[in-house]
């Protein structure tokens, strides 16, 4: 599946977009955050505080406890600020 | 009551022009009885910000603005909507957002206009990111509870 990053978690993992490939133990948006985070110091950076962590699902928001299962495209950014 | 026509969304860098987009909204038109209109600026925080960059998520944007002009159009009878927002860089001063409601009523004019600014605001996916007058880095803009109260308060 497809992961972006937004905003300051794009700056703190230091890449917009990825391909990734996480174990089939990893089944929601709040087990994908912690394996992320995992995989580097900028990536422990940008999930140390998961309640500050928001999540798409194919273009969708997604709850922490979503299914990633069917996933294609997953992004994870900052609360927002437009308007 | 004539069929609602689709709500016109659009994300964009370009500026827009409120005027043309309040015209084409009412154009032939003949049973719109009040127009609401919401533009959103740059503000340059006493003069210590030059602009902002807002960056957004392509094609998440436009959905997530459509589902939320399709949740009004569940809780008010309009009679049209335009959402416009932009993204890249705006200097202090420039527009950034453009809802404009149109309703047989006011009432449901101004309370689709609210809605509508108050759900973008939590929900559309735009980041802004500050660039300071002295030239310094600026910081992201960091979302406000009071954002997330207006939005709790249409539940």
């Amino acid at each position: 599946m497809k992961a972006l990053y937004f905003a300051w978690v794009r700056e703190r993992v230091g890449l917009a977009e990825e391909e990734i490939a996480p174990p089939g133990d990893v089944v929601t948006v709040r087990q994908l955050i912690a394996w992320l985070s995992a995989r580097g110091d900028g990536y422990a950076a940008a999930f140390a505080n998961p309640a500050t962590i928001r999540a798409a699902v194919d273009k969708s928001h997604a709850a922490p406890d979503a299914p990633i299962a069917a996933a294609r495209e997953i992004a994870f950014f900052p609360p927002m600020t437009g308007g | 009551m004539a069929p609602q026509p689709a709500p016109k969304v659009r994300v964009q860098a370009e500026d827009f022009d409120p005027g043309r987009e309040q015209a084409l909204l009412t154009q032939g038109r003949r049973d719109i009885g009040a127009l609401v209109s919401f533009i959103g600026l740059c503000r340059d925080e006493n003069g210590s910000l030059e602009s902002l960059e807002l960056e957004h998520y392509p094609g998440m944007a436009e959905a997530e603005i459509a589902r939320v002009a399709d949740q009004a159009r569940e809780r008010w009878p309009l009679q049209g909507l335009t959402i416009i927002h932009r993204f890249g860089r705006i200097l202090a001063g420039e527009r950034i957002v453009l809802v404009i409601a149109a309703a047989r009523r006011r009432a449901d004019a101004f309370a689709a206009a609210a809605f509508l600014m108050d759900y973008l605001k939590t929900r559309a996916p735009f980041w802004k990111k500050e660039r300071r007058a002295d030239g310094a880095d600026g910081d992201w803009v960091e979302a406000k509870s009071e954002d997330d109260k207006a939005a709790e308060r249409w539940r």
